[in-house]
């Protein structure tokens, strides 16, 4: 597989991850990352809510691959999973999503599993069809600096985004190592447990996430139970990015039945919400501006 | 074992950040704690006047003469109080969590034995403790969840997934990232991260210690064959461990066949299974040819999970240990065949080891010795047993 061009300096071309935080940032805004589980309930679905997503607002996306035991998913994401797998997705049918995906959008891609997946799929095979479908990154909960030796080399070489997670546990030497091989930007968790909707904001998330900061340049974003506008809007001003999953899913799962007859009247309620999102995150700017 | 807690190329710490750091404060507070006097002077203690220890390891006298072969021994565990080896961990990890000012202990049950054994150690230390255990196992062992409750624990059914062990251990792992920083986590076999599969074989090794001894008094020499059933393996580790260097005694690990290893409804990875991350280690498991973990089928709660401890893994491909798997009804029939001739009903677990012996034994020479690790007790199997049988306990 090829590597992506270095350029006549022979400096690595920044990501289309980072250029998209860079071009936010030279406007003013935050990052509204949406995160969706591939297949839920069919991949044709999926495709679609990717589509329109890509135009109602989501500056970056995420797509779950599904894995049968996600140890960092709280209910809604574990049942998104489950419906996916038992609807028999697999991972080649998702790669295949992702290249159409690219053909259609310029938006960036991240993918989002457990290591295992990954493993079982062979790493590099893994790199590479990522990198052939145009995913420009890949989050792997399960898979802290100290394991991703290997991993980390193989998407480094590919040019392709390893985003890493911080933790509100993390010790300071921790986030160091997690600074040094992040790339894109750092994944911060802002809740100390799994991923799923939260009635508010933790107190202690600013401190948190000056803490990160300390230690590296790249952007962070904030992910883990942020559950609607208001609390999306309470987190932007903290952070580069906001990453919102299982509140997005729940309106999947309300609307299961009605996704079979018209699937587009729940991607239309769905990019409401996520531009009610973009616009939540944005807030401040509008306001002053 | 090298840096990392890795068993050759098995083992790890794949587990979310948010754990990390709680994992590496465990293994620091391990390092010191097991090289610590009083430490291990208060762990004996608890072993010797609460659990009962050193168990006896039996001649099977009956046994031996009816199958006419090698001599078997039975490494009584199953008279340990609350009926297992579990409590040797249980009591060794609540004591750990206790010294790093934990004293709210999380962990899972499959059988219900680690949930007794850990109910009980977090009662005797006086620690709160909640009991993570899979709706399915919920169903088969009733009785345990009532003693976990009577012991103080709060047991949460686990409705997720299989509804089994592998789901319990999930949930486990999910209430501790939200309570890391004043929970611990109880695992109850060699499995999981580091540092849980070298600390838990540890805590378990006073069984192949007492054994080796109690074996060379017995006999003057050590055993030729130790054998213990392997489900996420603590209980084989334990006996295992201490013999490692002894290259002339051969160690075999028995899984679950289930209905049988052709039908796809079994637990034995070992056997038939292939490499993968499963609960924060690298070892062999059941997946499928996408990754995801394919449910296990034992008729025994406590051997029903997809996965092996890493260590077992790594002695599997290194040739130390031989793995082999016996079915549901070979069990079933071992569970009776011990309760008619040495009058001791084990647990469905331990059966599968015994299942093995019952085929091995007849081969071999008078003077060969057997040791067999009777992890359990059989009477929280007794239920599940009467329903197969039609109430009938055989002729």
């Amino acid at each position: 597989m090829c590597k992506r061009s270095v350029n006549y300096w022979g400096v690595k071309p920044v990501s289309r991850i980072g250029q998209t935080f860079q071009e936010l940032k030279a406007k003013g805004e935050k990052a509204l990352i949406p995160y969706v589980s591939c297949g839920d309930p069919s991949l044709e679905f999926t495709e679609q809510l990717v589509l329109k997503l890509s135009k109602a607002g989501a500056d970056l996306l995420e797509l779950g691959i599904p894995y049968s035991d996600p140890v960092a998913d709280g209910p809604t994401i574990q049942k998104a999973s489950q419906r996916a797998l038992a609807a028999g997705v697999k991972l080649e049918g998702i790669l295949r999503m992702a290249a159409s995906l690219r053909g259609k959008i310029q938006t960036p891609l991240i993918f989002m599993t457990y290591f295992n997946v990954i493993y079982r799929y062979g790493l590099k095979q893994f790199v590479d069809r990522s990198l052939y479908a145009g995913i420009d990154g890949v989050i792997v909960p399960d898979l802290p600096p100290e394991e991703a030796g290997a991993f980390k080399r193989l998407m480094d070489e590919a040019e392709l985004d390893l985003i890493f997670l911080a933790a509100p546990t993390s010790t300071g030497e921790r986030l160091q190592k997690i600074a040094s091989c992040a790339r894109g930007f750092i994944y911060c968790v802002s809740v100390t447990g799994v991923t799923g909707s939260r009635e508010k904001i933790n107190a202690d998330l600013a401190t948190f996430i000056e803490k990160v900061r300390s230690h590296t340049d790249l952007p962070l974003a904030v992910g883990f139970g942020i559950a609607n506008p208001l609390m999306a809007r309470q987190v932007a001003p903290l952070a580069e990015g906001v990453i919102v999953g299982s509140s997005i899913i729940e309106r999947i799962e309300a609307n299961l039945p009605l996704i079979n007859e018209q699937p587009d009247v729940v991607i239309e309620e769905i990019c409401a919400y996520v531009t009610e999102l973009k616009k939540a995150i944005n807030f401040t700017k509008e306001s002053i501006g | 074992m090298s840096a990392n807690g890795y068993f050759g190329e098995f083992g790890g710490r794949y587990v979310p950040e948010i754990l990390l750091p709680a994992l590496l404060q465990l293994e620091t507070a391990y390092e010191q704690y097991r090289q610590d006097p009083c430490f291990r002077e208060e762990l004996a203690h608890y072993l010797t006047t609460y659990v009962g220890r050193p168990t006896p390891l039996y001649y099977a006298r009956r046994l031996t003469e009816h199958l006419g072969g090698g001599k078997i021994y039975l490494k009584r565990e199953d008279l340990n109080h609350t009926g297992s080896h579990k409590l040797n961990n249980s009591l060794g990890q609540t004591l750990l969590a206790q010294k790093m000012g934990k004293r709210k202990i999380i962990a899972e049950t499959g059988a219900g034995q680690h949930g007794v054994a850990t109910a009980t150690a977090a009662a005797l230390l006086g620690c709160a403790c909640t009991i993570f255990m899979g709706a399915e196992d919920v169903r088969r062992q009733s009785l345990n969840v009532f003693r976990m409750k009577l012991l103080g624990a709060q047991v949460v059914e686990v409705r997720s997934g299989t509804q089994t062990l592998k789901d319990a251990i999930n949930e486990a792992m999910r209430c501790w990232a939200a309570r890391v920083r004043d929970s611990h986590y109880l695992i109850g076999s060699v499995v999981g991260p580091h540092p849980y599969p070298t600390m838990v074989r540890d805590f378990q090794s006073v069984i192949g210690e007492e054994v080796k001894q109690q074996i060379l008094e017995k006999e003057g020499k050590l055993p030729d064959y130790l054998i213990a059933c392997v489900g996420g393996g603590s209980n084989a580790m334990g006996l295992f461990s201490p013999f490692l260097n002894e290259r002339e005694v051969k160690m075999i690990g028995v899984e679950a066949a289930g209905q049988g290893i052709s039908t796809g409804k079994h637990a034995a990875p070992l056997n038939v299974g292939s490499k993968g991350v499963l609960h924060g280690a690298l070892s062999y498991i059941l997946q499928d040819g996408d990754g995801q973990i394919l449910p296990a089928h034992s008729l025994s709660a406590g051997l029903d999970y997809p996965g092996a401890g890493p260590e077992h893994s790594y002695l599997k491909d290194s040739g130390r240990a031989q793995y082999l798997s016996v079915t549901d009804e070979e069990a079933l029939s071992a569970f009776q065949m011990l309760s008619r001739w040495e009058g001791i009903i084990p647990a469905l677990e331990s059966a599968h080891a015994l299942a093995y012996v019952l085929k091995l034994a007849p081969s071999l020479a008078a003077e060969q010795v057997l040791v067999v690790n009777l992890s359990g007790r059989g009477d929280k199997d007794v239920q599940t047993v009467s329903k197969l049988l039609g109430g009938e306990a055989g002729e």
